[in-house]
Protein backbone atom coordinates (compact mmCIF):
# COMPACT_ATOMS: atom_id res chain seq x y z
CA UNK A 1 0.00 0.00 0.00
CA UNK A 2 1.16 3.55 -0.49
CA UNK A 3 -0.24 6.68 1.00
CA UNK A 4 0.75 10.19 -1.70
CA UNK A 5 1.26 13.08 0.61
CA UNK A 6 2.85 16.59 -0.18
CA UNK A 7 4.75 18.29 2.46
CA UNK A 8 5.32 22.32 1.92
CA UNK A 9 7.78 24.49 3.54
CA UNK A 10 5.62 28.03 4.74
CA UNK A 11 9.20 29.08 5.72
CA UNK A 12 10.80 28.58 1.90
CA UNK A 13 7.91 29.61 0.45
CA UNK A 14 7.76 32.81 -1.20
CA UNK A 15 4.40 32.85 -3.68
CA UNK A 16 5.79 33.46 -6.80
CA UNK A 17 2.93 31.47 -8.59
CA UNK A 18 5.77 29.43 -10.35
CA UNK A 19 3.80 26.06 -9.24
CA UNK A 20 0.66 27.66 -10.61
CA UNK A 21 1.58 28.79 -13.90
CA UNK A 22 3.64 24.68 -14.14
CA UNK A 23 -0.04 23.53 -12.97
CA UNK A 24 -1.74 25.32 -16.24
CA UNK A 25 0.69 24.08 -18.58
CA UNK A 26 1.14 20.85 -17.92
CA UNK A 27 -3.29 19.96 -17.78
CA UNK A 28 -3.84 22.87 -20.07
CA UNK A 29 -6.02 24.33 -17.75
CA UNK A 30 -8.64 27.13 -18.78
CA UNK A 31 -8.23 30.80 -18.88
CA UNK A 32 -9.87 31.43 -15.73
CA UNK A 33 -9.63 28.73 -13.87
CA UNK A 34 -6.47 27.12 -11.27
CA UNK A 35 -6.32 23.59 -9.96
CA UNK A 36 -3.56 25.16 -7.23
CA UNK A 37 -3.30 28.52 -6.16
CA UNK A 38 -1.34 30.54 -3.51
CA UNK A 39 -3.26 31.21 -0.20
CA UNK A 40 -1.49 34.03 2.20
CA UNK A 41 -2.93 34.21 6.15
CA UNK A 42 -1.67 37.25 8.09
CA UNK A 43 -2.21 36.24 11.51
CA UNK A 44 -1.68 38.11 15.15
CA UNK A 45 -1.82 41.30 16.47
CA UNK A 46 0.33 44.06 15.53
CA UNK A 47 3.00 44.61 15.66
CA UNK A 48 3.15 40.87 16.46
CA UNK A 49 2.24 39.28 12.96
CA UNK A 50 2.81 36.45 11.15
CA UNK A 51 2.42 35.97 7.08
CA UNK A 52 2.11 32.22 6.00
CA UNK A 53 2.53 31.87 2.33
CA UNK A 54 0.79 28.41 1.14
CA UNK A 55 0.39 26.79 -2.08
CA UNK A 56 -3.10 25.42 -1.86
CA UNK A 57 -5.07 22.43 -4.09
CA UNK A 58 -7.11 19.48 -3.59
CA UNK A 59 -6.05 17.86 -0.26
CA UNK A 60 -6.31 13.99 -1.30
CA UNK A 61 -7.91 13.18 1.76
CA UNK A 62 -8.44 10.19 3.19
CA UNK A 63 -11.79 10.34 4.30
CA UNK A 64 -12.87 12.59 0.89
CA UNK A 65 -16.53 13.95 1.31
CA UNK A 66 -16.62 14.40 -2.70
CA UNK A 67 -15.98 10.75 -2.96
CA UNK A 68 -18.89 9.78 -0.64
CA UNK A 69 -21.42 11.97 -2.09
CA UNK A 70 -20.93 11.57 -5.99
CA UNK A 71 -23.82 9.94 -7.29
CA UNK A 72 -22.48 7.95 -10.19
CA UNK A 73 -18.47 6.52 -9.18
CA UNK A 74 -17.14 9.86 -10.94
CA UNK A 75 -15.67 10.86 -7.57
CA UNK A 76 -13.27 8.24 -7.07
CA UNK A 77 -9.83 6.85 -4.76
CA UNK A 78 -7.09 5.20 -7.84
CA UNK A 79 -5.58 2.60 -7.06
CA UNK A 80 -2.59 3.84 -6.29
CA UNK A 81 -1.54 5.91 -3.62
CA UNK A 82 -5.32 6.96 -2.50
CA UNK A 83 -5.08 9.83 -5.05
CA UNK A 84 -8.51 11.35 -5.43
CA UNK A 85 -9.79 11.77 -8.99
CA UNK A 86 -12.61 12.45 -11.63
CA UNK A 87 -13.87 10.34 -14.47
CA UNK A 88 -14.66 12.93 -16.87
CA UNK A 89 -16.93 10.39 -18.41
CA UNK A 90 -18.91 9.31 -15.51
CA UNK A 91 -19.29 12.67 -14.33
CA UNK A 92 -22.54 14.69 -14.81
CA UNK A 93 -22.12 18.00 -13.57
CA UNK A 94 -24.22 17.77 -10.35
CA UNK A 95 -21.76 19.68 -8.36
CA UNK A 96 -22.29 17.64 -5.08
CA UNK A 97 -18.65 17.17 -4.61
CA UNK A 98 -18.21 21.07 -4.82
CA UNK A 99 -20.43 21.42 -2.28
CA UNK A 100 -18.93 18.81 -0.15
CA UNK A 101 -15.46 19.80 -0.27
CA UNK A 102 -14.48 22.29 2.84
CA UNK A 103 -11.51 23.67 0.89
CA UNK A 104 -13.08 24.71 -2.74
CA UNK A 105 -10.32 22.69 -4.13
CA UNK A 106 -13.06 21.66 -7.74
CA UNK A 107 -14.33 23.80 -9.97
CA UNK A 108 -16.49 23.06 -13.40
CA UNK A 109 -14.37 22.96 -15.85
CA UNK A 110 -16.20 24.90 -19.21
CA UNK A 111 -16.63 21.25 -21.12
CA UNK A 112 -18.93 20.56 -18.16
CA UNK A 113 -17.15 17.98 -16.34
CA UNK A 114 -15.79 18.76 -12.78
CA UNK A 115 -11.90 19.17 -12.44
CA UNK A 116 -9.27 19.04 -9.85
CA UNK A 117 -5.68 18.76 -9.08
CA UNK A 118 -4.46 14.76 -10.11
CA UNK A 119 -1.55 15.34 -8.20
CA UNK A 120 0.02 14.71 -11.25
CA UNK A 121 -0.54 10.89 -10.83
CA UNK A 122 0.46 10.20 -14.86
CA UNK A 123 3.52 11.68 -13.86
CA UNK A 124 3.91 9.95 -11.18
CA UNK A 125 3.40 6.73 -12.36
CA UNK A 126 6.80 7.04 -14.45
CA UNK A 127 8.46 8.24 -11.20
CA UNK A 128 8.56 11.78 -11.79
CA UNK A 129 7.22 14.41 -9.42
CA UNK A 130 4.07 16.81 -9.49
CA UNK A 131 4.35 19.57 -12.27
CA UNK A 132 3.87 21.77 -9.59
CA UNK A 133 6.72 20.10 -7.15
CA UNK A 134 9.29 20.10 -10.12
CA UNK A 135 9.63 23.53 -10.73
CA UNK A 136 9.26 24.82 -7.58
CA UNK A 137 12.62 27.73 -7.44
CA UNK A 138 12.79 27.44 -3.53
CA UNK A 139 12.38 23.68 -3.53
CA UNK A 140 9.67 24.45 -0.94
CA UNK A 141 7.44 21.41 -2.21
CA UNK A 142 8.04 18.06 -1.53
CA UNK A 143 6.10 14.96 -2.91
CA UNK A 144 6.18 10.94 -1.63
CA UNK A 145 4.45 8.22 0.07
CA UNK A 146 3.76 8.75 3.78
CA UNK A 147 3.11 4.53 4.20
CA UNK A 148 7.26 4.63 3.68
CA UNK A 149 8.56 6.19 6.57
CA UNK A 150 12.17 6.40 4.68
CA UNK A 151 10.25 8.72 2.29
CA UNK A 152 11.66 12.35 2.31
CA UNK A 153 7.82 13.76 3.62
CA UNK A 154 7.59 11.12 6.50
CA UNK A 155 11.01 12.31 6.94
CA UNK A 156 10.46 16.00 7.02
CA UNK A 157 6.88 15.31 9.21
CA UNK A 158 8.58 13.51 11.76
CA UNK A 159 11.38 16.63 12.28
CA UNK A 160 9.89 19.28 11.56
CA UNK A 161 6.12 21.33 12.87
CA UNK A 162 3.37 21.18 10.80
CA UNK A 163 -0.59 21.45 10.30
CA UNK A 164 -2.96 20.76 7.37
CA UNK A 165 -5.94 22.69 6.77
CA UNK A 166 -9.21 22.53 8.43
CA UNK A 167 -8.79 19.20 10.55
CA UNK A 168 -11.96 20.29 12.36
CA UNK A 169 -13.71 19.19 8.91
CA UNK A 170 -12.51 15.35 9.45
CA UNK A 171 -11.19 14.60 6.00
CA UNK A 172 -7.97 14.16 7.04
CA UNK A 173 -5.97 15.86 4.58
CA UNK A 174 -2.88 14.29 3.02
CA UNK A 175 -1.42 17.67 2.16
CA UNK A 176 0.78 19.04 5.45
CA UNK A 177 2.51 22.60 6.00
CA UNK A 178 5.78 22.61 7.54
CA UNK A 179 5.52 25.93 10.02
CA UNK B 1 -6.94 43.15 20.90
CA UNK B 2 -8.76 40.98 19.08
CA UNK B 3 -6.30 38.77 16.80
CA UNK B 4 -6.63 40.07 12.85
CA UNK B 5 -6.88 36.96 10.28
CA UNK B 6 -6.78 37.98 6.63
CA UNK B 7 -6.75 35.41 3.80
CA UNK B 8 -5.52 36.41 0.39
CA UNK B 9 -6.48 33.96 -2.06
CA UNK B 10 -5.09 33.85 -5.84
CA UNK B 11 -7.50 31.56 -6.84
CA UNK B 12 -10.27 33.13 -8.58
CA UNK B 13 -12.78 29.59 -10.10
CA UNK B 14 -15.93 30.39 -11.43
CA UNK B 15 -18.93 29.31 -9.44
CA UNK B 16 -16.78 28.86 -6.17
CA UNK B 17 -15.16 32.49 -5.74
CA UNK B 18 -15.30 34.83 -3.87
CA UNK B 19 -17.66 32.35 -2.03
CA UNK B 20 -19.38 29.16 -3.42
CA UNK B 21 -22.81 29.87 -5.50
CA UNK B 22 -22.77 26.41 -7.21
CA UNK B 23 -26.85 26.08 -7.11
CA UNK B 24 -29.41 28.74 -7.94
CA UNK B 25 -33.16 28.80 -8.47
CA UNK B 26 -33.15 25.21 -10.38
CA UNK B 27 -32.32 23.46 -7.07
CA UNK B 28 -34.48 25.09 -4.83
CA UNK B 29 -37.61 24.82 -7.00
CA UNK B 30 -36.25 20.94 -7.77
CA UNK B 31 -36.42 20.79 -3.79
CA UNK B 32 -39.91 22.43 -3.69
CA UNK B 33 -41.12 20.17 -6.36
CA UNK B 34 -39.78 17.18 -4.59
CA UNK B 35 -41.19 17.65 -0.78
CA UNK B 36 -44.73 19.06 -2.76
CA UNK B 37 -45.01 15.60 -4.22
CA UNK B 38 -43.68 13.81 -1.07
CA UNK B 39 -46.94 15.14 0.31
CA UNK B 40 -48.76 14.32 -2.25
CA UNK B 41 -47.81 10.53 -2.09
CA UNK B 42 -48.42 10.21 1.43
CA UNK B 43 -51.69 12.21 1.98
CA UNK B 44 -52.54 9.96 -1.47
CA UNK B 45 -51.45 6.33 0.19
CA UNK B 46 -53.69 7.69 3.82
CA UNK B 47 -56.60 8.22 1.89
CA UNK B 48 -56.54 5.56 -0.80
CA UNK B 49 -56.31 2.70 2.86
CA UNK B 50 -58.86 4.98 4.25
CA UNK B 51 -61.73 5.18 1.37
CA UNK B 52 -64.21 2.84 1.59
CA UNK B 53 -65.92 1.32 -1.33
CA UNK B 54 -69.14 2.94 -0.06
CA UNK B 55 -67.56 6.18 0.69
CA UNK B 56 -65.96 7.67 -2.35
CA UNK B 57 -64.94 11.36 -1.29
CA UNK B 58 -61.81 12.76 -0.84
CA UNK B 59 -60.64 12.06 -4.46
CA UNK B 60 -59.21 15.56 -4.42
CA UNK B 61 -56.45 13.47 -2.66
CA UNK B 62 -56.15 10.52 -4.61
CA UNK B 63 -56.59 11.16 -7.90
CA UNK B 64 -56.16 14.73 -8.27
CA UNK B 65 -53.19 14.90 -5.77
CA UNK B 66 -51.42 11.87 -7.92
CA UNK B 67 -52.13 13.94 -10.99
CA UNK B 68 -50.81 17.32 -9.49
CA UNK B 69 -47.64 14.72 -8.00
CA UNK B 70 -46.83 13.36 -11.73
CA UNK B 71 -47.07 16.88 -13.54
CA UNK B 72 -44.37 18.37 -10.28
CA UNK B 73 -42.48 15.36 -9.89
CA UNK B 74 -41.85 15.69 -13.97
CA UNK B 75 -41.15 19.47 -14.02
CA UNK B 76 -38.83 18.93 -10.95
CA UNK B 77 -37.12 16.40 -12.52
CA UNK B 78 -36.64 18.89 -15.66
CA UNK B 79 -35.28 21.68 -13.70
CA UNK B 80 -32.65 19.18 -11.69
CA UNK B 81 -31.81 18.68 -15.25
CA UNK B 82 -31.24 22.20 -16.21
CA UNK B 83 -28.99 22.63 -13.04
CA UNK B 84 -26.29 19.89 -14.66
CA UNK B 85 -23.63 21.07 -16.36
CA UNK B 86 -22.44 17.98 -18.28
CA UNK B 87 -25.96 17.43 -19.25
CA UNK B 88 -25.51 14.61 -22.10
CA UNK B 89 -24.10 12.28 -19.49
CA UNK B 90 -27.42 12.47 -17.22
CA UNK B 91 -27.54 8.44 -17.76
CA UNK B 92 -24.13 8.02 -15.66
CA UNK B 93 -26.97 8.15 -12.83
CA UNK B 94 -29.06 5.16 -13.74
CA UNK B 95 -26.18 2.76 -14.67
CA UNK B 96 -24.52 2.73 -11.14
CA UNK B 97 -25.90 2.45 -6.90
CA UNK B 98 -23.50 4.55 -5.09
CA UNK B 99 -25.08 3.57 -1.18
CA UNK B 100 -23.53 6.33 0.48
CA UNK B 101 -24.49 9.05 -1.97
CA UNK B 102 -27.88 10.84 -1.14
CA UNK B 103 -27.95 12.17 -4.44
CA UNK B 104 -27.61 8.61 -5.79
CA UNK B 105 -30.67 7.19 -3.08
CA UNK B 106 -32.60 10.54 -4.39
CA UNK B 107 -32.41 9.57 -8.09
CA UNK B 108 -33.63 5.71 -7.76
CA UNK B 109 -36.37 7.06 -5.28
CA UNK B 110 -37.75 9.37 -8.04
CA UNK B 111 -38.10 6.40 -10.21
CA UNK B 112 -40.49 4.75 -7.80
CA UNK B 113 -42.78 7.61 -7.54
CA UNK B 114 -44.26 7.44 -11.07
CA UNK B 115 -45.62 3.66 -10.91
CA UNK B 116 -46.60 4.47 -7.08
CA UNK B 117 -48.14 8.07 -7.90
CA UNK B 118 -49.66 6.13 -11.15
CA UNK B 119 -51.64 3.32 -9.35
CA UNK B 120 -52.80 5.46 -6.55
CA UNK B 121 -54.17 7.49 -8.93
CA UNK B 122 -55.42 4.71 -10.71
CA UNK B 123 -57.90 3.21 -8.42
CA UNK B 124 -60.69 5.75 -8.28
CA UNK B 125 -60.10 7.78 -11.82
CA UNK B 126 -63.03 6.61 -13.33
CA UNK B 127 -65.01 8.05 -10.46
CA UNK B 128 -62.81 11.18 -10.82
CA UNK B 129 -62.42 11.88 -14.64
CA UNK B 130 -65.73 9.87 -16.20
CA UNK B 131 -64.78 11.88 -19.63
CA UNK B 132 -61.33 10.37 -19.20
CA UNK B 133 -62.91 6.89 -18.49
CA UNK B 134 -64.99 7.06 -21.46
CA UNK B 135 -62.28 7.60 -23.94
CA UNK B 136 -60.11 5.19 -22.66
CA UNK B 137 -62.13 2.08 -21.26
CA UNK B 138 -58.67 0.43 -20.20
CA UNK B 139 -58.50 2.94 -17.34
CA UNK B 140 -61.73 1.25 -15.88
CA UNK B 141 -60.44 -2.20 -16.37
CA UNK B 142 -57.14 -1.15 -14.45
CA UNK B 143 -59.21 0.61 -11.69
CA UNK B 144 -61.67 -2.43 -11.00
CA UNK B 145 -58.66 -4.61 -10.61
CA UNK B 146 -56.98 -2.30 -7.86
CA UNK B 147 -60.14 -2.00 -6.30
CA UNK B 148 -61.40 -5.72 -6.65
CA UNK B 149 -58.30 -6.82 -4.56
CA UNK B 150 -57.94 -5.29 -1.30
CA UNK B 151 -54.49 -6.80 -0.70
CA UNK B 152 -53.69 -4.39 -3.53
CA UNK B 153 -55.22 -1.51 -2.66
CA UNK B 154 -53.22 -1.26 0.94
CA UNK B 155 -49.98 -2.22 -0.91
CA UNK B 156 -50.78 0.57 -3.33
CA UNK B 157 -51.63 2.96 -0.21
CA UNK B 158 -48.68 1.52 1.67
CA UNK B 159 -45.61 2.06 -0.99
CA UNK B 160 -46.98 5.50 -2.01
CA UNK B 161 -46.76 6.74 2.17
CA UNK B 162 -43.19 4.81 2.06
CA UNK B 163 -42.15 6.01 -0.96
CA UNK B 164 -43.31 9.79 -0.45
CA UNK B 165 -41.26 9.48 3.14
CA UNK B 166 -38.38 8.68 1.52
CA UNK B 167 -38.58 11.20 -1.00
CA UNK B 168 -39.70 14.04 1.43
CA UNK B 169 -36.34 13.02 3.54
CA UNK B 170 -34.46 12.69 0.73
CA UNK B 171 -34.76 16.25 0.14
CA UNK B 172 -33.80 17.43 3.41
CA UNK B 173 -30.81 14.93 3.65
CA UNK B 174 -29.33 16.06 0.40
CA UNK B 175 -28.59 19.11 1.64
CA UNK B 176 -27.82 17.82 5.67
CA UNK B 177 -24.98 15.55 4.88
CA UNK B 178 -22.48 18.68 3.40
CA UNK B 179 -20.33 18.89 6.30
CA UNK B 180 -18.42 21.10 4.44
CA UNK B 181 -21.65 23.58 4.35
CA UNK B 182 -21.82 24.00 8.73
CA UNK B 183 -25.80 25.49 7.59
CA UNK B 184 -27.27 22.85 6.35
CA UNK B 185 -24.88 19.90 8.30
CA UNK B 186 -27.69 18.97 10.34
CA UNK B 187 -29.83 16.07 10.48
CA UNK B 188 -33.17 17.74 11.20
CA UNK B 189 -33.07 19.34 7.69
CA UNK B 190 -34.81 16.12 6.31
CA UNK B 191 -38.01 15.56 8.88
CA UNK B 192 -37.99 19.86 8.49
CA UNK B 193 -37.95 19.27 4.45
CA UNK B 194 -40.81 16.05 5.25
CA UNK B 195 -42.86 18.49 7.18
CA UNK B 196 -42.26 21.31 4.92
CA UNK B 197 -43.67 19.23 2.05
CA UNK B 198 -46.65 17.84 4.04
CA UNK B 199 -48.23 21.34 4.67
CA UNK B 200 -47.20 22.37 1.11
CA UNK B 201 -49.44 19.38 -0.13
CA UNK B 202 -52.63 19.71 2.20
CA UNK B 203 -52.83 23.26 1.23
CA UNK B 204 -52.45 22.50 -2.53
CA UNK B 205 -55.18 20.00 -2.08
CA UNK B 206 -57.06 22.81 -0.02
CA UNK B 207 -56.40 25.40 -2.54
CA UNK B 208 -57.53 22.94 -5.24
CA UNK B 209 -60.90 21.96 -3.68
CA UNK B 210 -61.58 25.56 -2.46
CA UNK B 211 -61.22 26.94 -6.20
CA UNK B 212 -63.41 23.85 -7.26
CA UNK B 213 -66.01 24.38 -4.77
CA UNK B 214 -68.68 27.31 -6.35
CA UNK B 215 -68.97 30.01 -4.44
CA UNK B 216 -71.00 33.37 -5.89
CA UNK B 217 -69.50 35.51 -3.83
CA UNK B 218 -66.21 34.68 -5.56
CA UNK B 219 -64.92 34.53 -8.15
CA UNK B 220 -61.51 37.17 -8.29
CA UNK B 221 -59.49 36.63 -11.80
CA UNK B 222 -56.87 34.51 -9.90
CA UNK B 223 -59.96 32.19 -9.18
CA UNK B 224 -61.34 32.29 -12.21
CA UNK B 225 -58.14 31.52 -14.23
CA UNK B 226 -57.77 28.23 -11.87
CA UNK B 227 -60.93 27.54 -11.76
CA UNK B 228 -60.42 27.44 -15.87
CA UNK B 229 -57.19 25.24 -15.89
CA UNK B 230 -58.85 22.55 -13.42
CA UNK B 231 -62.20 22.46 -15.56
CA UNK B 232 -59.76 21.14 -18.25
CA UNK B 233 -59.35 17.84 -16.15
CA UNK B 234 -63.34 17.81 -15.27
CA UNK B 235 -62.63 16.52 -12.21
CA UNK B 236 -65.49 15.56 -9.57
CA UNK B 237 -66.98 15.18 -7.32
CA UNK B 238 -64.96 17.14 -4.86
CA UNK B 239 -66.34 16.46 -1.11
CA UNK B 240 -66.39 20.16 0.45
CA UNK B 241 -66.21 18.27 3.66
CA UNK B 242 -62.67 17.98 3.04
CA UNK B 243 -62.09 20.96 3.19
CA UNK B 244 -61.72 21.11 7.08
CA UNK B 245 -60.03 18.19 7.40
CA UNK B 246 -57.51 19.37 4.67
CA UNK B 247 -56.86 22.57 6.74
CA UNK B 248 -56.50 20.88 10.28
CA UNK B 249 -53.79 18.57 8.83
CA UNK B 250 -52.11 22.03 7.37
CA UNK B 251 -52.19 23.41 10.55
CA UNK B 252 -50.54 20.16 12.28
CA UNK B 253 -47.98 19.87 9.99
CA UNK B 254 -47.07 23.52 10.15
CA UNK B 255 -46.46 23.72 13.76
CA UNK B 256 -44.47 20.82 13.98
CA UNK B 257 -42.29 22.57 10.76
CA UNK B 258 -41.86 25.72 13.14
CA UNK B 259 -40.73 23.22 15.77
CA UNK B 260 -37.88 21.71 13.54
CA UNK B 261 -37.19 25.02 12.51
CA UNK B 262 -36.78 26.35 16.10
CA UNK B 263 -34.66 22.96 17.16
CA UNK B 264 -32.77 23.83 13.65
CA UNK B 265 -31.65 26.92 14.89
CA UNK B 266 -31.10 26.03 18.61
CA UNK B 267 -28.42 22.98 17.10
CA UNK B 268 -26.55 25.70 15.09
CA UNK B 269 -26.59 28.75 17.63
CA UNK B 270 -25.44 26.11 20.16
CA UNK B 271 -22.98 24.15 18.34
CA UNK B 272 -18.91 25.30 17.34
CA UNK B 273 -18.47 28.43 16.14
CA UNK B 274 -18.56 27.70 12.77
CA UNK B 275 -22.55 26.67 13.00
CA UNK B 276 -22.67 29.59 15.29
CA UNK B 277 -21.68 32.13 12.02
CA UNK B 278 -23.87 30.09 9.99
CA UNK B 279 -26.81 30.35 12.25
CA UNK B 280 -26.33 34.15 12.28
CA UNK B 281 -27.18 34.24 8.50
CA UNK B 282 -30.56 33.58 9.16
CA UNK B 283 -30.27 35.61 12.59
CA UNK B 284 -28.69 39.22 11.74
CA UNK B 285 -27.13 38.36 8.80
CA UNK B 286 -28.03 39.21 5.07
CA UNK B 287 -30.58 36.38 5.01
CA UNK B 288 -32.46 37.63 8.18
CA UNK B 289 -35.14 39.16 7.11
CA UNK B 290 -36.43 36.87 4.01
CA UNK B 291 -36.20 34.21 6.53
CA UNK B 292 -38.58 35.78 9.41
CA UNK B 293 -41.36 37.99 6.90
CA UNK B 294 -41.37 35.00 4.02
CA UNK B 295 -40.72 31.77 5.43
CA UNK B 296 -41.95 32.24 8.98
CA UNK B 297 -44.21 35.30 8.85
CA UNK B 298 -46.02 34.69 5.85
CA UNK B 299 -45.25 30.50 5.12
CA UNK B 300 -46.31 29.75 8.94
CA UNK B 301 -47.71 32.11 11.64
CA UNK B 302 -50.29 33.61 9.23
CA UNK B 303 -51.48 30.46 7.24
CA UNK B 304 -51.78 28.85 10.61
CA UNK B 305 -54.07 32.46 12.03
CA UNK B 306 -56.25 32.26 9.43
CA UNK B 307 -56.66 28.29 8.62
CA UNK B 308 -57.78 28.52 12.74
CA UNK B 309 -60.38 31.20 11.87
CA UNK B 310 -61.40 28.71 9.08
CA UNK B 311 -61.93 26.02 11.27
CA UNK B 312 -63.54 28.06 14.16
CA UNK B 313 -65.83 29.14 11.37
CA UNK B 314 -64.90 32.76 12.07
CA UNK B 315 -64.18 33.39 8.69
CA UNK B 316 -65.17 31.22 5.32
CA UNK B 317 -62.09 28.93 3.39
CA UNK B 318 -60.15 30.98 1.01
CA UNK B 319 -57.28 30.21 -1.18
CA UNK B 320 -55.26 32.77 1.23
CA UNK B 321 -53.55 30.26 3.38
CA UNK B 322 -52.84 27.54 0.53
CA UNK B 323 -51.19 30.36 -1.36
CA UNK B 324 -48.95 31.79 1.37
CA UNK B 325 -47.98 28.11 2.70
CA UNK B 326 -46.83 27.35 -0.87
CA UNK B 327 -45.10 30.75 -1.45
CA UNK B 328 -43.54 30.39 2.46
CA UNK B 329 -42.38 26.19 1.46
CA UNK B 330 -40.52 27.74 -1.56
CA UNK B 331 -38.67 30.85 0.04
CA UNK B 332 -37.75 27.95 2.43
CA UNK B 333 -35.85 26.55 -0.06
CA UNK B 334 -34.54 29.38 -1.59
CA UNK B 335 -33.32 30.43 1.81
CA UNK B 336 -31.68 27.54 3.00
CA UNK B 337 -29.98 26.42 -0.82
CA UNK B 338 -28.58 30.33 -0.90
CA UNK B 339 -27.42 30.84 2.65
CA UNK B 340 -26.12 27.12 2.82
CA UNK B 341 -23.43 28.34 0.14
CA UNK B 342 -22.67 31.00 2.00
CA UNK B 343 -21.76 29.38 5.46
CA UNK B 344 -18.39 27.84 5.53
CA UNK B 345 -15.78 25.76 7.61
CA UNK B 346 -13.36 28.72 6.74
CA UNK B 347 -14.72 30.69 9.86
CA UNK B 348 -12.87 28.44 11.84
CA UNK B 349 -9.53 30.02 10.69
CA UNK B 350 -10.64 33.57 12.84
CA UNK B 351 -9.53 31.34 15.74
Amino acid sequence: MSRFAMVIDTRRCVGCNDCVVACKTEHGVPLGYSRDWITEELHGVFPDVRLEIRSERCNHCENPPCVSCCPTGASHIHDRGGVVLVDHEKCIGCKACLAACPYNARFVHPDGYVDKCTFCIHRVENGLDPACVSVCPTHCMHFGDLDDENSEVSRLLASRPYHSLIPEAGTKPCIFYLT
Amino acid sequence: MMPLTELTVSRHNPLVDPSLHIWGWQIAVYLFLGGLVAGLMIIAGVRLIAIRPSQREALVCCTIGPIVGLTGLSLGMFTLFLDLSHKLHVWRLYTTFQITSPMSWGSWILLLVYPALVANGLAHLPEAIPALARRFPVIVTWSDFILAREWLVVAIGLSNMLVGIALGIYTGILLGTFGARPLWNSAILGPLFLLSGLSIAAATLHGILIIHTPDDERPTFADFLLSSLTKLIEAHPLDPKVGPVLAGADNSFLTIEAALLILFLIGNTTSTSVHQQAASLLLGGPYTAIFWVFVIGMGIVIPLILQSLELANRIRHTLAPSIFVILGGLALRFVLVYAGQQSHWLEALNR
